[in-house]
């Protein structure tokens, strides 16, 4: 099964890339656009057939290594 | 004093400090290659700067899980004295024997220019040699300087003392215009609260004699030699 998981910065974290995309699209005449936050996506492979160990192991991975949790937060998706 | 240098790959100021090591102490310090499985008994294990792993997921990310460094960490955990510079101080962050985390300086630039470094703990193995409020120039080189750290890790770090070395201007402030990544309290270097490990973004070890523009990075390695013998 796929694992998708979202790595994003924490709110009150600085995003000094996402504000630089910020003001790139307002230049480009995108207005309106209040706040921009950017972060990772990744995609695992994974032999585990059971969706809720393979979540859980997932869970650990980004507590290991995928995120940094003083600064990121972290969404997984099973599929 | 014996020590050893770590080199990950794509760290590139190992030779930096693998020189100013031996200048200052006398000895060669033992360089361990990151898949090396043992690191001899020292009294000092330096990370340098560089690009480990390429900056892959998070700048130093990789080298705090690379087995050597597990190495690194129980030595940190008898009380071994452990410096992280540049790079050295996000595997530090990374692996969690310092708190915070080093994230893309806040101009989005990357910054290589002198900076002024006030002393502003010389109680500790590392800046034993400087007096207190000491300022000195020292270069920066980093891409992902801007330490953070939540409320409460940062009001720890200051009161008990551990910010070791701060980012001011030529009279000793610490302004805006002298910080130059964005770094909370303008915060350039600290230490654990046991004292044993020190990281810091700016590069001592390209200042230890004068050929090099400048000899301010010297007191850094005196201390250790203090600290040690």
């Amino acid at each position: 099964m796929k694992a998708r998981v979202h790595i994003t910065l924490k709110n009150g974290v600085l995003d000094p890339q996402g504000k630089a995309i910020q003001h790139a699209l307002s230049a480009l005449g995108f207005g309106g656009v209040d706040d921009v936050r950017q972060g990772k996506y990744i995609e695992l492979d994974l032999q585990e057939t059971d969706p809720e160990k393979a979540e859980a192991t997932v869970e650990e991975m980004c507590k290991k290594l995928l995120s940094n949790t003083i600064i990121e937060n972290y969404t997984i998706e099973i599929k | 004093m014996k020590t050893a240098v770590i080199v990950f790959p794509a760290s590139n100021c190992d030779r930096d400090m693998i020189v100013a090591l031996e200048k200052t102490t006398g000895q060669k310090p033992h360089i361990i290659w990151h898949q090396d499985e043992e690191i001899p008994p020292v009294d000092l294990i330096a990370l340098p700067g560089g690009f480990s792993f390429g900056d892959y997921l998070r700048c130093g990310a990789m080298a705090a899980r690379s087995p050597v460094t597990k190495q690194v960490i129980e030595h940190a955990k008898r009380g071994g004295n452990v410096i992280g510079i540049c790079n050295g101080f996000q595997v530090l962050t990374e692996t969690g024997l310092l708190p915070g985390a080093l994230m893309r300086n806040k101009s989005l630039k990357f910054v290589c220019k002198d900076v002024n470094l006030r002393v502003d703990n010389n109680d500790t193995p590392f800046t034993n040699a400087y007096s207190e409020g000491q300022i000195i120039t020292v270069p920066v080189a980093h891409h992902d300087g801007n330490y953070f750290a939540d409320e409460d890790t940062l009001k720890a770090l200051e009161d008990e003392g551990r910010v070791a070395f701060r980012y001011v201007d030529t009279t000793g402030e610490a302004t805006k215009a002298a910080n130059p990544n964005g770094s909370q309290n303008n915060i350039a270097g600290i230490i654990n609260r046991r004292k044993n490990i020190i990281g810091l973004m700016p590069h001592p070890e390209r200042l230890i004699e004068d050929i090099q523009g400048g000899s301010d990075g010297l007191g850094f390695f005196k201390s250790m030699i203090n600290a040690i013998n």
